[in-house]
């Protein structure tokens, strides 16, 4: 994606590796070898937590690291604002790296810029909901005024307001994760680093907490490192996704690059079940520089010809200046060719769907339900053609089915 | 048998060693325990009888039902235990022995702070240094299980005879379960609630103050309970070397045959560690 690369780089983590165990610095030099984790477990005892790990965090993005239990995703969070002492590599923030940190640099990433928001919440049960939501503050030693008064702000931005005498026991899960979320917004930091924050929480419950996230990081443009076990909440929240399996990253891009573009069998094989509807454009299904014609320079003639050589029955048609203008029918042109015309005007339909690239298969099916034509992907800014979306590539997407099936399918539809 | 290894010899010649080349240490010891007994002791008596039952007796009321002073709810909780209060003490007076039961209370409440100001802080630093858990705990088991009679023996040596022997014997009988439930109680606070502390910067002072402590307070004030208890069934131990109150009557009633006064002072001593265990241990449970 070309506007990522202008986009400014948060938190870059470079080589990033954990080895849990005694005889760290002998398992370090096998891994530097390509030894493998098996290999290393049976000589030094060591456990790879996490193997080389490598990526950026833009700014205001939200990075979701998602992978199965003992993937180390939740290690390599711990390793951002070093909860995990990372063996080796590094991470720069701000020009510096953490992993360097001496005690009282360390204290205040931790105080000033990164908050942290827990699967088990880890609310003090002894403190009441605004005492909870000012604990970073009052940790950092700031007036009690002035701490609560941020609380109540930050208690309010999570729709918690009128709870603040209540002690978290009284709370329900989801209740109690949004002081956890208040907690960590109300330190004011610039990144959140969310570990499993919607995991413990109920189906129903954690879809409103995804959106509320959505809603607040709408507003307040976070840079969110997220970490999940779920596709699904991946897909949803992520502006990319890391896929990890056993401390090693597999795979690094958005949502649309994972499913169309697994790096491996076993990024495909998570991405099996996912509802790939919602997630794949039209972008990513259209065929770019189709064949076209041009009103005002291909008269009937012209379309007949192209349309024999591609073997087809209809054609987008363009203006001068590029801009999509609807189809034509091979019958409609037939038609004008009988009748010597020799211009296409009379035969373009304009009357016809188009669609933007970022449309998802989910939106374009209900547009080729009566239609058989391709549905034409046009700039938003400026109408100019991109690509044609045909039915077949839509109905393959959305079925899973084979091409040859899809085509039957697509025959018998037409015959009924 | 002959002996082969003369160890009790070796503890006595340094405990001798220790009594000559620390004796200011020692007086210093005597003299301030004596001195806060003697103060505390004249505090309580000069309080009548009749105000004395009625700040306790609100004392308890009030650990059992918190902020419901004076609600239906709270009436019902703590009726009981006033009710018990009141007629416990009465009966302590009416028999004569009210002297006695603050001499009693004023020994257990100065050994229990004693015990507590000694346990607390081990109790924090064997939760939180494994070295130092290793060395406390033998030597907590070796406490509890030596036989409380031989405490007596050193305190005598250092102390003479008198309350602070007593006190001293106390202090180190009921000092275990201060420690070992302090140290409990901060091993127990859910690591997940120190982790989210540390993630959002606090130092181990902040850590130990703002999460630990707080959260293992009713389990601290249930070992402040046990010292409680424990300092009271030392009581009886405790007159052998002198110390006043309703242990001495007990003493007295095995060594005169006296069952009257055995069984008077004995329950006296009873209905003491009654009330005291519950006043504690509602105050243990409110959190």
């Amino acid at each position: 994606m070309t506007e990522s690369n202008e986009r400014k780089i948060k938190l870059e983590v470079k080589d990033l590796t954990l080895i849990f165990g005694k005889r760290k610095k002998e398992a370090l030099a096998m891994l530097e070898k390509g030894a493998s984790k098996e290999a290393i477990l049976k000589k030094t005892k060591c456990t790879v937590g996490i193997n080389k790990a490598s990526f950026e965090v833009y700014e205001g993005e939200v990075f979701v690291v998602m992978g199965l239990s003992g993937s180390g995703k939740s290690t390599l969070i711990r390793c951002l604002n070093r909860l995990n002492e990372p063996t080796a590599g590094q991470v720069f923030f701000k020009d510096h790296d953490i992993t360097r940190e001496g005690n009282k640099e360390l204290l205040n990433t931790r105080r000033y810029e990164m908050s942290m928001v827990f699967q088990s919440f880890g609310l003090l049960p002894h403190k009441t909901i605004l005492e909870n939501a000012a604990f970073g503050l009052e940790l950092r030693g700031e007036p009690k005024e002035e701490r609560e008064k941020k609380a109540m702000t930050a208690l309010e931005t999570v729709g918690l307001k009128g709870y603040e005498e209540q002690y978290p026991s009284a709370m329900s899960g989801g209740m109690q994760q949004r002081v956890g979320l208040a907690r960590a917004l109300a330190n004011d930091s610039e990144v959140l680093l969310m570990d499993e924050a919607f995991s413990a929480l109920d189906p129903l419950i954690k879809s409103d907490m995804q959106d509320e996230l959505l809603q607040i990081q709408s507003k307040l443009k976070k840079t969110i490192v997220f970490i999940t076990h779920d596709l699904d909440e991946a897909i949803k929240l992520g502006d990319r996704i890391v896929i990890m399996k056993d401390g090693i990253i597999e795979q690094i891009g958005t949502a649309e690059e994972i499913l169309t573009n697994p790096a491996s069998e076993y990024v495909e094989a998570f991405t099996e079940k996912v509802d790939r509807k919602t997630i794949i454009t039209a972008e990513t299904l259209m065929f770019t520089k189709p064949l076209l014609l041009q009103l005002k320079k291909d008269g009937p003639m012209q379309a007949i010809r192209k349309m024999r050589t591609a073997s087809l029955n209809v054609l987008p048609v363009e203006d001068e200046n590029r801009l999509f203008m609807g189809y034509v029918w091979l019958q409609d042109v037939l038609k004008l060719a009988d009748a010597k015309e020799s211009h296409l005007d009379k035969a373009l339909k304009t009357e016809v769907p188009s669609v933007y690239k970022d449309y998802t298969v989910e939106e374009m099916l209900p547009l080729i339900s009566n239609h058989n034509y391709p549905l034409a992907v046009v700039d938003r800014d400026n109408g100019k053609l991109l690509g044609l979306v045909t039915q077949t590539s839509l109905i393959i997407e959305a079925t899973r089915f084979g091409d040859e099936e899809v085509k039957e399918l697509i025959e018998i539809a037409n015959d009924i | 048998m002959d002996r082969i290894i003369d160890l009790g010899k070796y503890i006595e010649i340094g405990i001798n060693a220790l009594e000559k080349n620390f004796s200011f240490l020692w007086s210093a010891i005597d003299d301030s325990i004596s001195w806060t007994v003697d103060q505390m002791n004249e505090l309580l008596l000069s309080i009548p009888f009749v105000l004395f039952l009625g700040i306790v007796t609100f004392m308890a009321y009030y650990a059992k039902t918190g902020n419901k002073l004076f609600t239906r709810e709270g009436v019902k909780k703590g009726i009981g235990l006033a009710l018990f209060v009141v007629s416990g003490l009465f009966l302590i007076y009416a028999m004569g022995y009210w002297e006695e039961a603050i001499y009693t209370t004023t020994l257990v409440l100065v050994s229990t702070f004693i015990a507590l100001i000694l346990g607390i802080p081990f109790g924090i630093l064997s939760a939180r240094n494994k070295t130092a858990d290793m060395i406390i705990r033998p030597i907590l088991d070796f406490m509890q299980t030596m036989p409380a009679f031989v405490y007596l023996i050193p305190a005598i040596f250092f102390f003479s005879v008198g309350n602070t022997p007593g006190i001293i014997a106390t202090v180190i009988f009921s000092l275990p379960p201060a420690v070992r439930l302090t140290s409990l109680g901060i091993k127990n606070v859910q690591s997940d609630v120190i982790e989210a502390g540390r993630a959002f910067g606090a130092t181990e002072n902040q850590i130990l103050y703002k999460i630990q402590l707080p959260l293992a307070m009713p389990t601290i004030l249930t070992g402040v309970n046990q010292v409680i208890l424990l300092s009271l069934s030392m009581v009886v131990i405790a007159s052998m070397v002198g110390a006043k109150g309703l242990g001495s009557i007990v003493y007295q009633g095995i060594q005169q045959n006296d069952i009257a006064k055995g069984f008077e002072s004995g329950l006296g001593i009873v209905i003491l560690a009654i009330i005291l265990d519950r006043i504690t241990q509602s105050i243990a449970n409110k959190k």
